[in-house]
């Protein structure tokens, strides 16, 4: 299982938030960053969310709105970003859980999120991907910016 | 618009901040005077032959004084000290607060006054930002993170790692 490609469209999905679900129809007309993540609180000390939150700002500036996922509850989710401190929203791939990571590609045989990036298109259409080689492998934000300025990383 | 993508390592420049032996091996660090990792680092490259390089990388959501705490240092740097600054500042991570940064100060023999109004600067702001945006263009995507021979070691480096450095 690998993450989905560019230029397949994205599929049919639902993830709980706090307020109302999130589906494919909330892609449409703008760009979207879905960062999957493996666990919520997990003992991993990596600045991943951290260094995206500080660059909210440029995102917003590219048009591009950025989102966590994981297979935690929303609850959990929520008490993660609060310990955290950061301001990017969560989205709960809780129940049924890991549909939308398994429709991504990017559904750990563990039950998990692959640590991924993908990049959509306003068309709701992947733009770019990015699957971590290894959980310890972290991407920078560079290639976001990359991916968002339409050149190959 | 479009300036975070990729680009190479900014070059080390007059504006760096530098120290050890002239001819050392060149080592890049990004860090953040909050982070842990980034505290015991800095006691291990203390004790090597290498040409050290700071640059900032202050991720706030985790460390909260990450960012005041590099305009603490860029603050004493105004007046000679960064580099004391930047040891006592590793050297307490616990203590980070205006009264903590205002007493440093004044136990390095600083103006004081001036250190605080430098530290509020918006030319000192702007240079860790821009240290922050250099290391985010060029891959920087957690702290520590280290450069050598132009070669990236994201987060912790292992002994081994270290070892290479003066290999």
């Amino acid at each position: 299982m690998t993450v989905l490609a560019a230029g397949l469209p994205a599929p049919e999905f639902t993830l709980a938030t706090d307020g109302k679900p999130f589906t494919r129809s909330d892609l449409e007309g703008r760009t979207t960053i879905l960062v999957f993540y493996p666990f919520a609180f997990s003992p991993v000390c990596t600045d991943q969310l951290g260094v995206y939150n500080e660059l909210l700002g440029d995102f917003a500036e590219h048009g591009a709105t950025l989102y966590g996922v994981s297979c935690d509850a929303v609850w959990s989710q929520q008490a993660f970003k609060q310990q955290l401190g950061v301001e990017i929203e969560q989205l709960s791939d809780f129940e049924p859980k890991g549909a939308t990571c398994r429709a991504f590609g990017v559904l750990h045989p563990g039950g998990f999120p692959q640590r991924a990036l993908v990049v959509i298109g306003p068309d709701a259409v992947v733009r770019w991907s990015y699957e971590a080689a290894s959980p310890g492998d972290l991407p920078g934000a560079n290639l976001l910016f990359d991916a968002l300025d339409g050149h190959e990383p | 618009m479009g300036d975070l993508s990729s680009a190479p390592l900014p070059p080390v420049g007059p504006e760096d901040h530098v120290r050890g032996p002239e001819h050392g091996p060149v080592v890049i660090v990004y860090s953040d005077y909050e982070c842990p990792f980034c505290a015991a680092l800095e006691l291990r490259l203390r004790d090597l032959p290498v040409r050290m390089v700071h640059r900032h990388f202050p991720v706030r959501s985790s460390h909260p004084r990450a960012f005041a705490a590099a305009c603490a240092a860029e603050a004493a740097g105004r007046q000679g000290a960064f580099w004391p600054m930047h040891e006592a500042l590793f050297a307490d991570q616990s203590r980070l607060e205006d009264p903590h940064l205002w007493a440093r100060a004044e136990r390095l023999g600083l103006d004081v006054a001036r250190f605080d109004a430098d530290r509020r600067d918006d030319a000192v702001a702007a240079r860790v930002t821009a240290d922050f945006r250099g290391g985010v263009r060029a891959g920087v995507p957690t702290t520590p993170t280290l450069f050598h021979a132009g070669v990236r070691h994201a987060g912790r480096p292992d002994e081994a790692a270290l070892a290479n450095l003066i290999a």
